[in-house]
């Protein structure tokens, strides 16, 4: 059974989405601080509106719109920087850089903080917080409901697959996270949720190998070595690799809860056909042929 | 002897715990199948990728600290000497730190070890130089405290001006050590440099025996001092630089052993030089068994065990050294 869907391309949807007009009280100058308002603010805000984004916005081992945040200022999230660009609105996120927020808002600077998104309903709800802190409300709709239509149609209702994210030190991902809800919409079932972890946590490297995930989503190191990503190259897991039907990188698309999502999305439900095709009784679907190509 | 033997066997006893306990929770019998015939592929890569590597680094690491604190305490006659205290495995960090960060250490692998026992070498240079040939205990804390104080800032430096986010987490590592998800290429890379740094120290022995007796009287024993004092240079840099490089600063071993096995052995190093090595392995061991049961899912440092053994013992003995002195 294929869940073909077209699942909407993210690029074509900036194109069209940069005309609308801004709203009468839609604050003048924005400043965001954060990587995730970053991409959602670039999304939404009128020409003109949004002045500058946070230095991890142009990373792209982090940032997923590398090429559109070259077109603002940059910031570090330092209060003092932020206010001598005299924003109207800071976006910024609700754990990281407490001091700078509350000193901008003792400075008179009305801020929003946007929680990090810890399901895609949550991420859908964000992109209607900051289109309504930016009087963007219009053009936060019309993207709010792609994003949900997206959603719908990418779910795998196929045969169930085993996976586990793996990074440096052995941190994985379970359940009650944007990760894991990914994983389980494109039919995988998380090895970390099962063992029990809830948030992010630790999956001794042991526990990992006897539990020989069928797909293994893992990370690319950084440049410059750390012993934290040692583990990576750990013969034992990368027997677990050889064993795994799917290798998958996270990049910069699992970072934020914002329609960026699609793309890991995507990544897994490649994964989830590439499985699907091994079985030989796949191999003359339509779904197959094209995947073989 | 007796005790030598019994020591071994309780090695082997420590060496079998750590292959058997870990957070897989495998059965006894499956394990042991795995390591020795092969069978059952999941069972096989935990036992012989992950748990044996552990184990055996677990023995060597223990076993050159504390032969190399046995040879220190032993040459300086001074109680308080380890490998820890004085600085030299903080600074075998930094070496192996500046041999990861500049990519040495991922174009020529035995950079590693090599950059490590360099930092080890130069650290019991100054140590020497600092505290003399007769350092008393003072001295050579103070020496030791202001070597270790820099090369440990100087490894927060290094690892905070990384390109690598992970990096700067590492500071822990290096300063408290651990043995988690090691692999055999880390046991290769560090038992050659281990095995030639223990031959040297515990060659030292004889000459140790006569050195108890003062310097002079050592020297007309036929005892070649400046050969011994390279030997110690040399040996310590060699054991203790290979495993600070595979398994970071494991603190307070190489102190606490010696004095643990010189009740039961006599105070002559001859005698206490291979009883620590033994000792050292059975702590370690017996850490490194201890931090994955009392935290299986998380890397708990092994210095921190050892430190929770070794400082009060440390309190104790310079307490007892105040005494001697007041």
């Amino acid at each position: 059974m294929w869940a073909c869907a077209k699942v909407f391309d993210l690029t074509l949807v900036l194109a069209l989405a940069s005309a609308a007009p801004a709203l009468a009280e839609a604050p003048g100058r924005v400043v965001s601080i954060n990587l995730c308002t970053d991409q959602l603010a670039m999304m939404l805000a009128a020409p003109g509106q949004l002045v500058s984004v946070s230095d991890l916005a142009s990373e792209p081992q982090s940032s997923s719109m590398v090429r559109q945040a070259a077109g603002y200022a940059v910031n570090h999230g330092q209060a003092e920087e932020v206010f001598l660009m005299h924003p109207d609105l800071v976006l910024a996120g609700s754990y990281t850089a407490l001091a700078t927020v509350d000193m901008l808002r003792r400075l008179g600077i009305p801020v929003v903080q946007v929680p990090p998104a810890n399901s895609l309903a949550e991420a859908v709800e964000q992109v209607r917080i900051v289109g309504a802190a930016l009087g963007q409300e219009e053009r936060a709709e019309w993207f709010a409901t792609r994003f949900e239509t997206s959603i719908r149609a990418a779910r795998i209702a196929g045969p169930r697959y085993s996976a586990a994210f793996y990074h440096p030190n052995g941190y994985t991902t379970g359940s009650g996270t944007l990760a894991d809800e990914v994983m389980g919409l494109t039919g995988f079932d998380n090895i970390a949720a099962t063992a029990g972890v809830t948030g992010g946590g630790v999956l001794p490297l042991e526990r990992l190998v006897m539990a020989a995930p069928e797909v293994l989503v893992t990370s690319e190191p950084y440049p410059g070595a750390s012993r934290a990503e040692e583990v990576l190259t750990h013969p034992a897991l990368r027997a677990v690799q050889d064993n795994a039907g799917a290798t998958l990188h996270t990049d910069a698309d699992w970072v934020c809860g914002t329609p960026l999502i699609m793309r890991a999305i995507n990544g897994m439900r490649r994964a989830h056909i590439r499985l699907d095709c091994k079985d030989p009784g796949n191999w003359n679907s339509k779904m197959c042929r094209l995947d073989a190509q | 002897m007796k005790v030598l033997l019994s020591l071994l066997l309780l090695v082997l006893l420590l060496f079998a715990a750590s292959l058997l306990v870990g957070p897989a929770g495998l059965g006894v019998g499956d394990s042991l199948a795995a390591l020795f015939r092969g069978e059952g592929d999941a069972v096989v890569l935990v036992m012989r990728e992950i748990r044996l590597p552990r184990a055996l680094l677990g023995a060597m690491v223990g076993a050159v600290l504390g032969l190399s604190g046995a040879a220190m305490q032993g040459y300086l006659r001074n109680p308080l000497a380890e490998p820890g205290i004085i600085g030299i495995s903080s600074s075998s960090a930094l070496g192996a730190v500046l041999a990861l960060q500049t990519g040495a250490a991922a174009m020529f692998p035995l950079a590693l070890p090599l950059s490590a026992l360099s930092g080890a070498g130069i650290a019991v240079l100054l140590i020497l130089a600092l505290a003399g040939p007769r350092g008393g205990a003072m001295a050579l804390i103070l020496a030791g405290i202001a070597i270790s104080a820099l090369a440990g800032a100087l490894t927060s430096l290094v690892l905070n001006l990384s390109s690598n986010p992970f990096a700067a987490m590492e500071i822990v590592f290096w300063m408290m050590g651990s043995l988690a998800d090691r692999s055999m290429q880390h046991v290769w890379l560090a038992a050659p440099f281990m095995v030639a740094g223990s031959a040297l120290l515990l060659a030292m022995g004889r000459p140790l025996d006569a050195l108890t007796l003062g310097e002079d009287a050592a020297a007309s024993m036929g005892v070649n001092l400046t050969r011994l004092r390279w030997q110690l240079v040399i040996g310590t840099a060699l054991a203790v630089g290979a495993s600070v490089a595979v398994a970071g600063a494991v603190g307070f071993v190489g102190l606490v052993v010696p004095h643990l096995v010189r009740p039961l052995m006599g105070a002559r190093p001859s005698r206490v030089l291979p009883a620590s090595m033994l000792g050292g392995a059975c702590m370690v061991l017996a850490a490194d068994v201890a931090v994955r049961i009392v935290a299986p899912d998380q890397d708990l440092k092994l210095g921190v065990l050892t430190a929770l053994i070794g400082a009060p013992f440390f309190l104790h003995l310079i307490w007892r050294l105040r005494g001697a002195e007041a």
